[in-house]
């Protein structure tokens, strides 16, 4: 049965089958997806280095480094999001199709979180070990980045979508959407450094929850419009 | 619709035309500078020369004859950008986006002199050029809005895919900046100790804030000014192939 444009049915398999294509090109270069988990990594190793491998100073500073460069790994991600798709023609396909861009964006967005805000997320009360971060502070660390990730995804998706026609990107992409992303670090990392200090860390990760949900249903809007200038542009 | 007055909406019809807005505002210029010079003339020398010093800081606290209507009019001009942007995004007005365009480096600047004389004061006051105060941190961010906004316009070849690329930056923006006020103000509850604050006076009298209001409206009347006649020239490049544009410069050569 085909279903007609526009009904629900249709709708949800333009999502699924976009969730699937984005991960199989994603999963298709393994290289491309370990770059900034590898970059996360050396960014952290930078610090001890740098700084100060005094377990009391790296305890004190962990959240904050572990947060800055989740924000910095999330950034190199994005240059490439929209990218190759403009190039080969499927953006333009993707924004001239009779549904709503909406759900296509959600999945796109989901599946690029799938490969860079979830491995972020799980490697990080590792490398949070290897700077001393308190044990009571994990888990909250974990929530928080869990939560605070796809809002980071989802506002440099708006960044990414404006800037996917230049040929100047990079730099202009992290100054557009850089200061997007205060409240999200400032909310993770009070988290865990509360929970470090021994105090309830609810406050800061249900806010990051509400900005969460807040960002899924409205930014997906700016993304689809972005876009729609992006391939005009191009 | 039929609730909306006549004139309004006539007005509003006549907005869509740059031309209209260019032969409008033309003899508005002159009397809206010479306004603003006269306000801020008085005000500035009141407030500088003749307004009593203040109790506790002395003549150091005269800079904010500056640096309050500064930092107003910084946060009021990304407001105004993102008004023009929800203007040209719905309506696809172009002067929309010829205001937003001259607005964000305006804006700009006078967050960078909001940002200068609140560093400039803090010397004095704070023993400091630079604290990490919630204000000062959100107006800092608010300077990097704008200068992204800048950036994107430049970077977008096209003039109207630029403004509404930075129409719909502007609007991301502006949801953004009571968020991050906010969670600025939160993050400086839980790290800052409170030892540093503005000690005002509890309540000015009036020889000290009549000249701050004559300053205030100076300055709104200033930005005015700056926009309306940055507008008039943003029309005339953009609209430099219509035939009445290449009229006016005929008529101005001869």
């Amino acid at each position: 049965m085909r279903a007609s444009p526009g009904s629900e049915a249709s709708l949800w398999v333009l999502f699924r089958g976009q969730l699937r294509r984005d991960l199989k090109l994603a999963f298709g270069q393994p290289s491309e997806l370990a770059n900034p988990l590898a970059f996360f990594v050396v960014v952290i190793t930078l610090f001890p280095l740098g700084v100060s491998p005094e377990p009391g100073v790296l305890a004190g500073m962990a959240p904050g480094v572990l947060w800055i460069a989740a924000l910095l790994a999330t950034l190199l991600g994005l240059e490439a999001l929209f990218r190759r798709d403009r190039d080969d023609g499927t953006l333009e396909q993707m924004v001239l199709r009779a549904q709503p861009l909406y759900l296509p964006v959600v999945a796109r967005m989901l599946a690029h979180w799938m490969v860079t805000g979830l491995p972020l997320t799980l490697l990080a009360p590792v490398l949070g070990g290897m700077l001393n971060l308190a044990p009571e502070a994990r888990l909250p660390l974990m929530l928080g980045l869990a939560l605070g990730t796809p809002v980071l995804v989802l506002l440099g998706g708006v960044g990414a979508a404006l800037t996917v026609g230049l040929r100047t990107g990079g730099v202009l992409l992290a100054l557009l959407v850089l200061p997007l992303f205060v409240p999200v670090l400032i909310l993770g990392v009070s988290a865990a450094e509360l929970a470090g200090s021994g105090l309830d860390p609810t406050g800061p990760l249900l806010w990051l929850a509400a900005g969460t949900s807040f960002a899924i249903t409205t930014v997906p809007f700016a993304i689809a419009a972005a876009l729609r200038i992006g391939v005009e542009t191009g | 619709m039929k609730y909306i007055p006549d004139g309004l909406r006539r007005l509003w019809h006549r907005m869509g035309s740059p031309r209209w807005f260019y032969e409008t505002t033309g003899s508005w210029v002159p009397w809206l500078a010479a306004s603003a010079a006269l306000l801020l003339g008085v005000g500035t020398v009141w407030g500088l020369a003749y307004a009593p010093p203040d109790y506790l800081q002395g003549d150091s606290f005269r800079i904010i004859y500056i640096h309050v209507p500064a930092a107003y009019l910084a946060q009021a001009g990304y407001m105004l950008m993102a008004v023009c942007g929800v203007v040209l995004l719905v309506w696809r007005m172009k002067l929309a986006d010829m205001v937003m365009a001259t607005v964000a480096p305006v804006g700009a600047a006078f967050t960078f002199l909001a940002l200068a004389t609140g560093s400039i004061w803090g010397k004095p006051t704070w023993g400091t050029y630079w604290i990490w105060d919630a204000r000062i941190t959100s107006v800092l961010i608010l300077l990097f809005l704008y200068l992204g906004i800048m950036g994107l316009r430049r970077a977008i070849e096209r003039p109207e895919a630029a403004g509404r690329a930075c129409a719909i930056l502007a609007i991301v923006g502006v949801i953004n900046i009571p968020i991050i006020k906010y969670s600025v103000d939160w993050w400086m509850t839980l790290h800052q100790p409170a030892t540093f604050s503005v000690t005002s006076a509890p309540a000015m009298p009036p020889v000290m804030w009549i000249p701050l209001l004559l300053n205030v409206l100076g300055f709104n009347l200033l930005f005015a000014v700056s926009v309306i006649q940055g507008t008039r020239t943003e029309v005339l490049l953009r609209e430099r192939r219509t035939r009445w544009v290449t009229d006016l410069c005929r008529q101005e050569r001869a």
